[in-house]
């Protein structure tokens, strides 16, 4: 681990019983590359499927079956270094890591160990407080996926399912960077919607699309670095947090009990919320790697490369960067806009020809609200762009007041239909009309002279009257013309 | 270059091969003999000189991605010592 890494600020710091620790954090993320066929097969990818229907005879490891890569793996592993403003390796190589498990077929997994085909990058956090962390990548490599084992359908037996054997992972590896639970989820998240945005993983995390091993250690802060804990397949992002704020509590509970941590390989139990041994030292893992020899390097020229480049969509930080800048949002705000693409690209439709910042209000605090509340994704959002475009213009243009248009958009999530047509035929239309409004104020006065008597002592009570006049108004009342109205006839100034 | 039996036995358990007290011994002096052959290479300079991954100068053939293999998990359990249900049925194996 190199030596001159960043240290935490004193917020981010641990209190021990005998002082306060600095937690650092590495993470190694296994993404699975979006292909429709396997690394080194022309098998099926996808996920799911019969038991071992979704295999070639050379995921299964039969003699003599050979690998041939899948072009679309290596331009997915090389957008996907560029999406991590990473150094692309015009040549790398393909070694075997050799281990024996029942769901490895052949023995070894086919993997990049001394010269992967992507170097070092960055990501860069936006953590809240408007504090901004660049967390380095060390590399990027392509190697197969296992199999699938499972043990829960005999006492003594396992039952083995290579549907997954041979699938294309990208083997992301940040520099020892983070420096809290939550920097570390953080990373993860970015590095999901990035690797979402460049369409080279689908990130879904419940389906072992993306899974992190998260390497943890503690030091006293300006100490050298500490001995670090490997915890292996972590598969959500709250888990990375848990396993972590464990992780770190139980090393510093070792070290201030006098005891020493041993550099190991640790499980997350996500029902227990604990971190425990996985595998003793005596089978500690020599891999014996060497270079694949049924394998060429893997070599591709500059222009090949810039051609990838040149067609990469925009990512989330120069999309953020264009929200503050052309449509004068508040960083934040184009920070939760820019994380899923699909959102994005629904408020650029709402925000298009319209107020932006009222647009970006109406997606994220209604439209999301609403979305979190019923747990629907946004590409299944019940409001179109394009309705909840129309609901803005409604209140724009003064058809509707700010209120009513939130009813109005609870019926259309609800029933759908045209905004302007709901609001003409259901009456929702905002009382302009001076006539109608004195009307009710008028009521509204008589019924309450005692009110009308104190307001007069006491301006701030208009607000009660103004309240009342939109209740009898059903809220249809324009609300400026209510408090012109109203101030004339208390006789307030 | 010699290895110890402790090392030929850490080499068989890697590979998952049994060996016994003679053939462990035998192996010893085997491998040995084996490793002094090929570390007479390491007198050769090679400095600057590009490891060879063939013979003739040619690029690693490329596929296109498409599916074109699969759908015939009775071929692929064919040869397994046990199987059910098209799954590969081993001993318990947790971690």
């Amino acid at each position: 681990m190199d030596e001159m890494v960043r240290s935490a600020p004193k917020d981010k710091l641990i209190k021990g019983a005998t002082g306060d620790w600095e937690v650092i954090i590495g993470l190694e993320v296994h993404a699975q590359v979006t292909s429709k066929s396997k690394l080194f097969s022309p098998a099926s990818a996808e996920y799911g499927g019969a038991p071992n229907d979704h295999v070639s005879l050379i995921d299964a490891a039969m003699p003599g079956m050979l690998p041939v890569i899948n072009e679309e793996c290596v331009r997915q592993a090389i957008r996907t270094g560029l999406g991590l403003k990473a150094r692309i390796n015009l040549k790398s190589v393909f070694d075997r890591k050799n281990y024996f498990y029942p769901d490895l077929p052949q023995g070894y997994q086919i993997s990049q160990f001394k010269q992967p085909i992507v170097g070092e990058g960055v990501v860069y956090l936006d953590m809240a407080e408007g504090e901004q962390i660049a967390v380095g990548i060390e590399r990027l490599h392509l190697e197969q996926d296992a199999g699938k084992s499972i043990h829960d359908q005999h006492p003594s037996l396992s039952y083995v399912d290579l549907n997954r054997s041979g699938v294309a992972l990208m083997e992301i590896v940040s520099k020892p960077d983070m420096r809290s639970a939550d920097e570390a989820k953080a990373y993860v998240t970015k590095l999901r919607t990035i690797l979402r945005y460049l369409g080279t993983c689908d990130g879904n995390m419940e389906e072992g699309s993306m899974r992190a091993d998260v390497n943890v250690s503690v030091r006293r802060p300006g100490e050298p670095l500490g001995t670090r804990c490997e915890i292996k397949n972590v598969n959500s992002i709250r888990f990375v947090g848990q396993a972590i704020d464990y992780e770190a509590r139980r090393q510093i509970d070792v070290i201030e009990d006098g005891g020493t941590i041993s550099q190991e390989t640790r499980l997350f139990d996500s029902r227990s919320g604990q971190t425990r041994s996985m595998r003793s030292k005596e089978e500690a893992h020599d891999y014996r790697y060497f270079p694949d020899p049924d394998l060429l390097p893997l070599e591709f020229d500059q222009p090949y490369v810039d051609a990838l480049a040149a067609a990469l969509p925009e990512l989330p930080d120069e999309k953020k960067a264009r929200f503050v800048a052309d449509f004068g949002l508040s960083p934040y705000d184009a920070g939760i806009l820019v994380g899923e693409r699909v959102a994005a690209d629904y408020f650029e439709q709402v925000a298009q020809g319209r107020d932006a910042k009222a647009a970006a209000n109406w997606v994220i605090n209604e439209l999301f609200g609403r979305l979190n509340k019923d747990g629907v994704d946004i590409v299944e959002s019940p409001v179109s762009a394009a309705q909840l475009g129309a609901i803005i213009d409604l209140v724009a243009s003064g058809v509707i007041s700010g209120k009513i248009a939130k009813d109005l958009f609870e019926i259309v999530w609800s029933e759908g239909g045209d905004p302007a047509e709901i609001v003409e035929s259901r009456g929702m239309k905002q009382v302009t009309d001076t006539g109608a409004i004195e009307k009710a104020i008028d009521e509204v006065m008589a019924a309450n002279p005692d009110k009308v008597a104190q307001a007069k002592e006491k301006p701030s009570m208009a607000g009660w009257f103004v309240g009342q006049v939109m209740k009898a108004t059903g809220g249809k009342a324009n609300p400026q013309a209510v408090n012109a109205l109203l101030k004339d006839k208390l006789g307030l100034e | 270059m010699s290895v110890d039996e402790a090392t030929v036995r850490r080499i068989a358990r890697l590979a998952r091969i049994a060996v016994n007290d003679e053939e462990a011994h035998r192996l010893q002096g085997e491998l040995s003999v084996i490793l002094d052959w090929v570390e007479q290479l390491g007198e050769v300079d090679t400095a600057g000189v590009e490891p060879m991954t063939s013979v003739i100068p040619m690029v690693m053939k490329k596929r296109d991605d498409v599916v074109s293999d699969g759908a015939k998990a009775d071929d692929v359990v064919a040869n397994a010592p046990v199987s059910e249900d098209h799954f590969f049925v081993v001993p318990k194996v947790v971690e």
